[in-house]
């Protein structure tokens, strides 16, 4: 097996589906900060067969990790610092979310408007029912599909 | 600086306020003939709509301000492509406050965001028409006085009618509403409406009989039934007459009814309802007036 080396302070985001890693990626901006990642994928787990994993050396502050609540909940994201875990991260289902998944109402302005971002806002916590600011079209779990 | 996006933007107290403003407009026009005197409206209207930007520039000019603006998108520079962003901060430059109709929902939204002078929504798509919530609530306020405890009837279209669905969320702010719903299955009011109400305890009831639940409202809000929101033309033509408010169902009304319309009728309240006192359609787009009079004058801070 693959082995990476440890990091002193960032964060493990693990219990990735196999293959999303990517796009987590992606959805985080952390093509845009300047700090060390580890993609790994396929990693064999006794809980889901494969997975994937991102180890993310960083300031522990510098990233907003809510949208992972809203991508996957099943992901554990360990808080490392010195070395070792100090924390396990809880997820909590952000009350906006921008340019993650895009407004697919083609009455909406988002379809038309240049540079307009997609931001949705959670109107229904407990459904988790989140709909686009601007035509408030709902934006469903079932549904859900980060661009 | 605030702008009106939604009927739900005001608490119901400062729609009171907007109210008692617009009543007094209406019983002392002459103490607010120049209020806005030197002020400049635009209306940029994206698409066209006689009634709603004839209404609001008839509120402007009543107020002793000016109007300027255009009425389809093909007369404006998004013809030219220039995104509402763009169009809205040259707006700016030019008046104190813009009336925004658009095609696309939430471009009026978009506007604020960008805007140095008060937005408001004079409706985008199928979304949102906050004026026309408002004049419904301030008809029935003014003729009713009062917006709570009574029944009200919505007949017609109540799939696809956004005056309806931003009519119920507003009025399910006041205490003691009831709802009956009266329209063929196939244009029921959608399920979130119905889990909103289940939710909150609001009573409702769905029914397909307009003259079956005449006796119990005190308010009919009739719209339009369209041929061809319907699958055939043998269900059409089966359920039509059930949507048709005519003297002898209005005889199964009580004597204080009130009937609505957001207007423009086409054959659904038959001409001969016109001259019962209870019609107040014609009314409703006079308080439309007095309503935008008392917004305009709200969100310039004049009043």
């Amino acid at each position: 097996m693959l082995n990476v080396g440890k990091i002193e302070e960032g964060f493990v985001l693990d219990h990735i589906k196999a293959g999303k890693s990517l796009e987590i990626y992606r959805n985080l901006q952390l093509d845009k900060l300047d700090c060390t990642v580890a993609i790994i994928k396929n990693a064999r787990s006794d809980k889901m067969g494969k997975k994937d994993i991102l180890k993310v050396e960083c300031d522990i502050d510098m990233l907003d990790l809510d949208v992972l609540a809203f991508i996957d909940h099943n992901i554990t994201v360990n808080v490392i610092k010195n070395g070792e875990i100090v924390a396990k991260k809880e997820l909590v289902l952000p009350r906006q979310i921008k340019n993650v998944i895009h407004c697919h109402n083609p009455r909406c302005i988002t379809s038309i408007e240049q540079e307009l971002p997609h931001i949705f806002f959670l109107a229904d916590p407990e459904k988790e029912i989140y709909r686009c600011k601007y035509c408030e079209e709902k934006y469903t779990p079932s549904a859900k599909k980060p661009n | 600086m605030r702008h009106l996006m939604s009927p739900l933007d005001f608490t119901t107290s400062e729609l009171d306020k907007l109210f008692d403003l617009a009543n007094d407009i209406e019983h002392n026009p002459a103490k607010y003939a120049h209020a806005c005197d030197g002020k400049i409206m635009a209306t940029c209207f994206y698409e066209p709509s006689t009634r709603t930007r004839l209404s609001f520039e008839s509120a402007m000019t009543r107020l002793g301000g000016s109007v300027i603006g255009f009425s389809d998108a093909n007369s404006s520079s998004a013809a030219k492509g220039e995104s509402v962003s763009d169009t809205i901060r040259v707006i700016s430059c030019y008046a104190d406050i813009c009336a925004m109709r658009h095609f696309k929902e939430g471009a009026p939204m978009v506007a604020s965001e960008k805007a140095e002078i008060p937005v408001i929504n004079a409706g985008d798509g199928g979304h949102q028409h906050p004026t026309q919530t408002l004049t419904d609530l301030l008809t029935i306020r003014s003729l009713k006085g009062r917006l709570n405890n009574f029944t009200i009837g919505l007949c017609g279209d109540l799939k696809f009618g956004r005056t309806v669905h931003s009519l119920i969320n507003a009025l399910v702010r006041y205490d003691n509403i009831k709802f009956i719903f009266i329209s063929p299955e196939e244009l029921k009011v959608p399920d979130y409406i119905t889990e909103m109400l289940k939710e909150k305890n609001i009573p409702y009831e769905e029914v397909i009989r307009l003259e079956n639940v005449m006796p119990e409202l005190d308010m009919l809000y009739m719209t339009r039934v369209q041929k061809e929101r319907f699958f055939n033309e043998e269900d059409y033509m089966r359920l039509k007459d059930f949507y048709i408010l005519d003297p002898a169902k209005m005889e199964l009304a009580k004597d204080d009814m009130l009937v609505l319309h957001p207007l423009p009728r086409v054959n659904e309240i038959s001409v001969e309802v016109d001259n019962d006192p209870r019609a107040a359609y014609f009314k409703q787009a006079r308080y439309g007036v007095y309503v935008r009079m008392a917004l305009i004058l709200t969100l310039l801070e004049l009043a």
